[in-house]
């Protein structure tokens, strides 16, 4: 048979397999939990709804991730303790650091741009009427279905310098000759780190959609009577925007900004696809990838994947703690 | 009279400023898609602007399109991508359904801090776990014979996992929405919480399914990661197959940006179709 048509076929089947599976599934639970006497049933009457979520929970997050915590105190095969020498190995090379420092600039740099963008955008867009208003948020919005890869494939069009003498195609490269500028081999240069900044505009592209969306939908929630006062006492547009309205969005924002922070620290397929992480452009997630794809080194890329936790560990809690808050104002 | 004119004026001045930002936004777009339109011999000596500019004068072509599907490998890796994708958007939903479903309506010791933990997974990186889960696959195939990686049947046990945090809380943060004193009812009229879950509760939360199913498409969709490490190289998806056209700088770019158009098509439809849920979505799943 037709390789392609018997995948079609395989996927079919497995969709309405896979489907009639977990229905059944929930189906066996309740009879189960049925059959248990009245006593026990009223204490695990939850269990069947939540068994399978748990189960997986468990098995492919929670136990993996301890496991790579603790291998990440072990050799490369995973099969004796070495200590800290995985940390101690990483932290002592000068690559490491650099690849620290990287994933540093993406933090501090790509979450603030994409919501002070986001912001502007959402307040423009707020300021004409509802068809153009809804033109415009589709067409800003619509990179966020695009992938990394692909958005690499656009943007890599973009930035691409083609050898001495063959025609420019590259738009950066021609808007820089414009201006009297050398076009150069942009992915190439780290000086003052200018290769990564050009991949981060990749991410800030894909993602003020997002932020604009969200931060727009705050905005529109702020009650008219605050904004009406400030303007009777005399406010002008700027002190309107500063006092008034940033404040009012201000969780709002922070939560845009927490999203793109996590969404950063996890990227690694554009660097992958723009440098290959070559030319001072790695991030911690990359160098994860690297570990282990390219050196089969799982001590040193749970490692990686370690620190990247414990940067991320601070966040969890906040976003706990940010539930928790809105549980309670129910 | 005079703050009609003004805020007219700014209208004007926003709608100006909008339309550059939208120019601005969609070059990097077009200038691929113009790009993947031209005859290969073009697009190599002028830059994509220029066909631009002048329309007329160009030689238009899809041979790139049918060069990427058939010796590019795109249409395979197009219904590779659907068999990931597919399940990988159904399974999470019916499992994170019915856990949202308990988390909101039953009573069950330490429900608080379970539902906490879950939120706090929900920004754990897919990387942390990806080895060691790899790793007990390859030991229970050896040890039954059956095979998990290389297969479809990884990815989606992974991405389903993966996804069943946010969208336990998406839809849980939904179900608080129902009215509690139609299920107290149906309660008093005798239905199970199985029946409760599947004639009522189900039915109600179209919405909130719909609009994680979206987000869940685009993710698993636009996926590379586990697509690679799990369902590798013989049932590549697209964002492998482009990557690996992205790395051979000779095919030209224009089979990669046919390739990346291919792949664009169906989440832009769905997108473009379906904005009111995902915008819906995505609000939802913003903790504020």
């Amino acid at each position: 048979m037709n390789p392609l048509l018997s995948d079609i076929l395989f996927g079919l089947i497995a969709i309405v397999i896979g489907t009639a599976v977990t229905l059944g599934l929930y189906w066996l639970l309740d009879r189960v939990v049925q059959k248990l006497p009245v006593k026990i049933r009223e204490r695990v009457k939850s269990m069947g709804f939540l068994l399978p979520a748990a189960t997986l929970l468990l098995l492919i997050l929670v136990l993996p991730l301890l496991q790579t915590v603790v291998w990440s105190f072990m050799d490369k095969k995973a099969k004796k303790f070495v200590g800290l020498q995985n940390y101690i190995d990483l932290f002592s090379s000068a690559d490491f650091l650099s690849v620290l420092l990287n994933n540093f600039l993406w933090i501090l740099i790509v979450p603030a741009v994409t919501v002070g963008i986001g912001v502007i955008f959402a307040n423009l867009s707020n300021n004409v009427g509802p068809t153009r208003e809804r033109i415009f948020k589709s067409l800003i919005f619509m990179p966020m279905t695009i992938s990394f890869v692909a958005a690499s494939t656009i943007w890599g069009y973009i930035y691409v310098n083609p050898a001495q003498g063959r025609p420019k195609i590259g738009l950066l490269s021609a808007i820089v000759e414009f201006f009297g500028g050398t076009p150069q081999n942009w992915m190439q240069i780290d000086a003052g780190r200018l290769n990564s900044f050009l991949m981060m505009a990749i991410i800030v592209w894909l993602q003020v959609g997002y932020s604009m969306v969200i931060i727009s939908a705050g905005i529109k929630a702020i009650p008219e009577e605050t904004i009406e006062a400030a303007r009777i006492d005399g406010a002008n547009a700027f002190q309107l925007f500063f006092r008034v309205i940033v404040p009012q969005i201000s969780a709002t924002i922070m939560s845009v900004f927490v999203t793109v922070l996590i969404l950063v620290m996890k990227i690694f397929d554009i660097i992958l696809a723009m440098t290959g992480g070559n030319f001072n452009t790695n991030v911690l997630a990359l160098e994860y990838y690297t570990q282990f794809i390219v050196f089969s080194n799982l001590g040193s890329a749970s490692a990686v994947v370690t620190i990247l936790l414990i940067l991320i560990a601070p966040l969890m809690w906040l976003q706990i703690r940010t539930v928790r808050r809105a549980e309670s104002m129910r | 009279m005079k703050l009609l004119n003004k805020i007219r004026s700014l209208s004007l001045g926003s709608t100006l400023a909008l339309l550059f930002l939208t120019v601005l936004w969609s070059v990097p777009t077009v200038g691929l898609l113009i790009t993947s339109l031209r005859r290969r011999d073009q697009a190599e000596v002028s830059p994509w602007w220029d066909a631009l500019f002048n329309p007329l004068n160009q030689a238009w072509s899809i041979d790139a399109y049918s060069n990427s599907l058939n010796q590019g490998g795109m249409l395979e890796s197009l219904v590779n991508t659907l068999v990931v994708t597919v399940p990988s958007v159904i399974l999470p939903l019916l499992v994170a359904a019915n856990a949202a479903f308990a988390f909101t309506f039953i009573e069950f010791k330490g429900r608080e801090i379970y539902f906490a933990i879950i939120v706090g997974l929900m920004i754990i990186p897919l990387q942390s776990a990806l080895i060691p889960v790899l790793r007990a696959m390859v030991a229970f195939q050896r040890a039954t014979g059956l095979h998990l990686t290389g297969n479809f049947a990884s990815a989606w046990i992974i991405h389903c996992s993966f996804a069943l945090p946010l969208a336990i809380y998406i839809l849980r943060n939904y179900m608080l929405s129902l009215p509690a004193s139609l299920i107290e009812a149906a309660r008093v009229d005798g239905a199970s919480w199985y029946q409760i879950f599947w004639r009522l509760v189900m039915p109600m939360s179209i919405p909130a399914l719909a609009s994680f199913a979206i987000f869940q498409f685009l993710w698993v969709w636009n996926d590379y990661l586990i697509a690679f490490i799990f369902v590798g190289e013989q049932k590549s998806v697209m964002t492998y197959r482009l990557l690996r056209m992205l790395g051979q700088y000779g095919e030209g770019w224009q089979d990669v940006a046919a390739g990346s158009f291919i792949s664009l098509i169906l989440p832009l439809i769905i997108f473009f179709s379906l904005q009111r849920y995902f915008v819906r979505g995505l609000t939802a799943g913003a903790v504020k």
